[in-house]
């Protein structure tokens, strides 16, 4: 048993990708969980999910009780998520109780009533079943639908509490109207408040950003904060567990090359295995070189390489690469390299980092270069693209692959970049690639600020570029002020060489 | 104007409520249909089957399966004016009089 775990309740691991890590486990075993949200946060698919996710991990059957919407719509919508909801249900393993309104009939009320058909039915279906898991979808609707507020929420309980002493594990959606207010309407987190889960689906930067936020389990621990998630058409609902996923992180000594040995020279014997090195410089200093020449280095060594592109062409890419005498052809046809070219605005940022890290679980690379952090920083608010650096720098170290980010300076001769602002804690080395004017020329320097627990030339080093790629050259003397980006000449011989 | 009526009424074991449904209902159908209705109750606590294909959620729930169109009413059935109104027993008119 884990630390977390208070003795008492005992935690089901759902199996909705990313929450369980949130929940510390999963929902509390046995129990009721709220799911609150506005329109369009999610709240049925993830109720889905809960029972779909149990059916394929271990054949749990689930019930769903659907209050709104037809069981025939939610075939549809939830068959697009590849769940065989027609297999299920012929062999039993999902039993829909539909509680859904009939448009075509008008129901009239004359006296006093109770759910009590709601809940002899739900018994009646767990029971035939042999359900662990069962969802409600949504209590608001009940609400809406029967005018006696005080009777429906008597007869939730019931069900709340019949559940429990079935030993069944229920999530029960509920509505919510702004994204930071109230739990629910209607008073309903008052019968089932020991535990509650928040969708938010929020507008920031003029950038959709869908959140999930564990607010209470009662007697058990969770992650606090709210956590992107996301929804890919194939498969549901998938949750970015940021802080969960650092604990878990292990360093590696590996060295492992850059791609030029005069570099590895100044990282004290190339990067680490499993480091995240960011490559920070103004545009044409050589931040897509670098990355190239990481991935070739990756490629001669032996390695299988991956490269993220957002910011060019494909064909403008291998161009590129070709002109610093870099062949990527004959890898990728060899299978030991995959490239990937996207156009940032083509997705959300919680789609990006999914499809990057599905790729990499596919593909199993040794490294991975990505060219442009910032071009992705442009389809994301500023914490949505610090939670994405988090999540793919842990992911990337977690299994031991060597990554190598680049962003972009907005000013040409020096500054931090905003992204090297929101991200530098979070990787393990820094290189800087600076221009620099010397006695009117302009030269490349090159810096290496941070090196994970090693030692390091501190030097700022003059590069060039030719055909054959990236030459670094002496130390910049009686100059200072370069990574600033103003330099300043100063008299020789109080050096520290 | 010799309809025979069907009526289900569905309830959830013999609660006072219950009865007190069955009880209005057949005050009412004897003074309103006089040997043309039969009334069927079903407990959907024994027949869960029957509660589910009738989607029925809250009890008691009375359905008028005769004559067409099926219409539902649901509560203890105190509320005599509406359960004539929901039987269509009562013409929009005549219950505008009424009132």
């Amino acid at each position: 048993m884990s630390a977390d775990a208070l003795p008492g309740i005992d935690k089901l691991a759902t199996g909705i990708p990313g929450f369980d890590a949130i929940a510390r486990g999963g929902l509390p075993e046995g129990r009721t969980t709220l799911v609150a949200g506005t329109p369009g946060s999610a709240k049925t698919v993830f109720a889905g999910q809960f029972l779909a996710a149990g059916i394929q991990r271990d054949d749990t059957p689930g019930v769903f009780v659907t209050c709104e919407e037809a069981p025939a719509d939610l075939r549809r919508n939830f068959g697009a998520f590849g769940w065989s909801m027609a297999d299920w249900e012929a062999d039993g393993r999902w039993t829909f109780v539909d509680v859904s309104p009939d448009p075509d009939e008008e129901t009239v009320e004359a006296g006093s009533y109770d759910l009590g058909a709601l809940v002899a039915r739900i018994e009646h279906a767990v029971e035939r079943s042999g359900a662990r898991r069962l969802a409600i979808d949504s209590l608001g609707a009940m609400f809406s639908r029967f005018p006696d507020t005080r009777q429906v929420r008597r007869d939730l309980f019931r069900i709340a509490s019949r559940l429990k002493a079935l030993g069944v594990t229920a999530v029960m959606t509920a509505e919510r109207e702004t994204e930071y207010g109230p739990v629910a309407r209607h008073g309903v987190e008052e019968f089932v408040a020991d535990n509650v889960v928040i969708l938010r689906n929020i507008l920031e930067n003029e950038t959709r950003r869908r959140t999930l936020e564990i607010l209470k389990f009662r007697g058990t621990q969770h992650q606090k904060g709210e956590y992107p998630f996301t929804i890919l058409p194939e498969g549901g609902l998938i949750a970015i567990p940021l802080s969960a996923m650092e604990l878990t992180q292990h360093s590696t000594d590996v060295r492992t090359t850059s791609g030029n040995d005069e570099l590895d020279r100044m990282c004290g014997g190339g990067f680490y295995r499993d480091s995240i090195v960011l490559v920070s410089g103004a545009t044409g200093t050589g931040k897509t070189l670098m990355a190239t020449e990481f991935t070739a280095g990756g490629l001669a060594a032996g390695e299988r390489c991956m490269l993220f592109a957002f910011e060019e062409s494909r064909e403008q890419l291998m161009r590129n690469a070709r002109g610093w005498n870099v062949d990527y052809a004959p890898a990728e046809g060899a299978g030991n390299l995959a490239i990937r070219c996207d156009y940032p605005e083509a997705a959300g940022l919680e789609d990006h980092l999914v499809r990057i890290k599905q790729e990499i679980d596919r593909f199993r690379p040794d490294r991975v270069a990505l060219d442009s952090l910032t071009a992705l920083e442009r389809v994301a608010s500023p914490r949505g693209f610090r939670e994405f650096v988090i999540s793919l720098t842990s992911f990337i170290k977690e299994r031991q692959i060597a990554g190598l980010f680049t962003a972009s300076t907005p000013s040409l001769m020096g500054g931090a970049s905003v992204t090297e602002a929101h991200i530098s804690t979070l990787t393990d080395s820094i290189i800087v690639l600076r221009y620099v004017e010397m006695r009117g020329r302009v030269h490349r320097g090159l810096a290496v600020l941070k090196m994970r627990g090693a030692g390091h030339d501190a030097g700022i080093r003059c590069f060039n570029i030719d055909d054959r790629g990236m030459h670094i050259g002496q130390r910049f003397s009686g100059v200072e002020g370069i990574l600033e980006g103003h330099p300043v000449h100063v008299q020789q011989g109080d050096e520290d060489t | 104007m010799a309809q025979e009526y069907l009526l289900r009424l569905y309830v959830t074991g013999q609660t006072a409520r219950s009865a007190r449904a069955l009880a209005n209902l057949q005050a009412i159908c004897e003074e309103e249909l006089q040997g043309r209705y039969r009334i069927e109750v079903i407990d959907v606590l024994e027949n869960p089957e029957r509660g589910e294909n009738e989607r029925i959620v809250a009890t008691p729930t009375l359905i008028r399966e005769l004559p067409p169109p099926i219409r539902r009413i649901i509560g203890d059935l105190s509320d005599r004016d509406e359960v004539l109104h929901g039987l269509e027993l009562v013409s929009p008119g005549q219950r505008e009089s009424l009132q």
